[in-house]
């Protein structure tokens, strides 16, 4: 174990990076893949069907217990659909212009994966007892990089729906692009309080998602041991309906729109690349609820109050940096799951919005609202930070 | 009489929507946890209902004789014409029924054509063309899918029988009354 880990020091610092940067990928990409499983199994339950839950090979059907109860959840589903999609045709149709379209779904990961790096999915306690997040690249313009990168996603929208050359792909591409536009600023602002609070002057000013855990990982009673969504519920309900709206899920739907516009942007996709779009999606949406989870609710500190570290200590894990590692990874995933869950809870409660009125809640109702929220959070945190 | 609907304002909780999507999530959770109720078809069968029409087919006589006569009325009312007869006479081996004017030579109910009316069943004088209970069935060529006489006596089998019809014609015959 300690030769591997020597080993692993004296690996080039690129290649310690990029090993670590194709792992986050190499969970990320079926990852994405299985939420559509998720996706599939939670829908079917809300409307009273069994899902998916035919597909076994035949040497699991073998394993007396464990082999029917994967059935019944469908697993291997998701291999039958993976194998399905890397081996079909894959056509390109005649009308469309080649190069966008290929470009398209390639576009569509890209920023998909890259907002992962800035995105903090752990941290451990280290020999000195300082917390080190679990980090591709731990800078300080953190959030501010991550809505840069991300919002390039819609270029994917725009470019699949324009290069496919026909009405319902373009209907959908100009559809996401406005939608999108619309609700980056009221996601943005919404946000801007947070940051005001944990920017307390005298300190370095920094956009970590890492600080934004840190500020909520006080001890008992103390009001930095409150996660955000206690002190900022506006800001934190504007951010999660900016972020419905931004990932194109329901009541959001506009971009793929199935009732008027067939499928939206990837009408004339098939096959790898259409499943491409998909993974992109369910990316976004596990990125952007990884980003709630952190801005809002403490990251991985298991429960407001009860910051990671204490936790480890009553669990006596405080030298073992890897369980500690592992412990807040699991916390960490297990809230953003509940808020993947949370999208699909919500696409089957709530009825598309009409176009206008997605317009008119992005524009006339959120943006105020966030604007209003900054200048009373404004006033407020400039109040207490004085009086301190 | 036209009238005017009274549209009271919205209340601030309905202004906000917000309430309203809680209680909806309330309810779709609660859709989650509910058993399902589709069936695994192959491994469950539906519980088929008394009075279900499926497949036309012909029935014995708790004697096991044949209770069809040939009448051709169910050929005749068959409004997609799926039904072809040949009449023939009674076999010579079935001395009891000789009096029989007529039996089926050949009975064939097309499936590709049968719209599972009833009105055969309806309309049969002798009681001996009921649809049953079955409901799936498949074939990979169209002559599979027509059910001749000897399929159709497989798949009615036996009902009870309340008349005896013609065991009474036979004995008011030999008794020298026609009724």
């Amino acid at each position: 174990m300690t030769a591997l880990y020597q080993y692993w020091l004296n690996l080039p610092l690129v290649l310690q990076m990029v090993i670590k940067g194709l792992a986050v990928i190499g969970f990320m990409f079926p990852f994405g893949g299985a939420c559509s499983l998720i996706e599939r199994k939670i829908s079917a339950w809300m409307q009273g069907r069994h899902g998916p839950n035919r597909a076994i090979p035949f040497w699991i059907a073998w394993v007396p217990i464990i082999g029917p109860l994967l059935q019944r959840l469908g697993v291997f589903h998701l291999m039958a659909d993976g194998g399905k999609m890397f081996f079909k045709e894959d056509p390109i149709p005649g009308h469309v212009n080649k190069f966008y379209f290929v470009l398209a779904p390639i576009v569509a990961m890209i920023p998909a994966l890259t907002t992962v790096s800035v995105v903090p999915f752990g941290a451990y306690i280290d020999a000195a007892g300082q917390l080190v997040p679990l980090i591709l690249a731990d800078v300080d313009v953190g959030l501010l990089a991550l809505f840069a990168v991300s919002s390039l996603g819609v270029y994917a929208l725009i470019l699949a729906g324009w290069a496919s050359n026909s009405k319902y792909p373009f209907l959908g591409g100009v559809r996401a692009s406005a939608q999108l536009i619309s609700y980056e600023l009221s996601m943005s602002l919404s946000i801007l309080p947070v940051f005001l609070w944990v920017n307390a002057p005298g300190g370095s000013g920094t956009l970590s998602l890492f600080a934004v855990v840190q500020a909520q990982s006080g001890p008992w009673h103390a009001w930095s041991g409150l996660w955000f969504i206690f002190t900022m519920p506006v800001a934190a309900l504007i951010f999660l309906v900016s972020l419905f709206a931004e990932t194109n899920r329901l009541p959001f739907d506009m971009a793929e729109g199935e009732a008027d516009l067939v499928g939206g942007f990837h009408t004339e996709y098939g096959s790898l690349k259409w499943g491409l779009f998909f993974v992109a999606e369910y990316s976004h949406m596990l990125i952007g609820s990884g980003v709630f989870v952190l801005l809002f609710l403490g990251g991985w500190n298991p429960l407001p109050w009860l910051p990671l570290a204490t936790f480890a200590g009553w669990l006596g894990l405080a030298g073992n940096p890897l369980v500690v590692g592992a412990l807040s990874i699991v916390i960490f995933l297990s809230k953003v799951l509940f808020f993947v869950f949370l999208f699909m809870w919500v696409r089957w409660t709530v009825p598309r919005f009409r176009y206008d009125q997605v317009m008119k809640l992005g524009w006339q109702k959120l943006l105020p609202l966030a604007i209003g929220n900054l200048i009373v959070y404004a006033l407020v945190i400039a109040w207490v930070q004085v009086k301190n | 009489m036209a009238y005017v609907v009274e549209r009271k304002p919205l209340t601030l909780a309905e202004r906000l929507y917000l309430p309203q999507i809680f209680a909806g999530l309330r309810i779709t959770l609660k859709h989650l946890f509910a058993p399902n109720v589709t069936l695994q078809y192959p491994e469950e069968r539906p519980v088929i209902p008394s009075g279900y029409r499926g497949v036309p087919t012909l029935v014995r006589d708790p004697q096991g004789r044949e209770k069809c006569v040939s009448c051709q009325l169910c050929e005749f009312v068959c409004p997609p014409k799926a039904i072809r007869i040949t009449p023939g006479s009674v076999p010579a081996d079935q001395p009891d029924r000789l009096h029989i004017e007529k039996a089926p030579q050949a009975f064939e109910i097309d499936m590709l054509r049968c719209i599972y009316c009833g009105l055969c069943q309806e309309v049969c004088p002798e009681e001996a063309i009921f649809l049953q209970n079955q409901y799936s069935l498949s074939g990979y060529t169209r002559a599979e899918m027509v059910n001749d006489k000897a399929r159709l006596y497989e798949l009615g089998g036996t009902l009870p029988d309340q008349h005896y019809k013609w065991d009474k014609k036979k004995a008011a015959a030999e008794h020298g009354n026609t009724h």
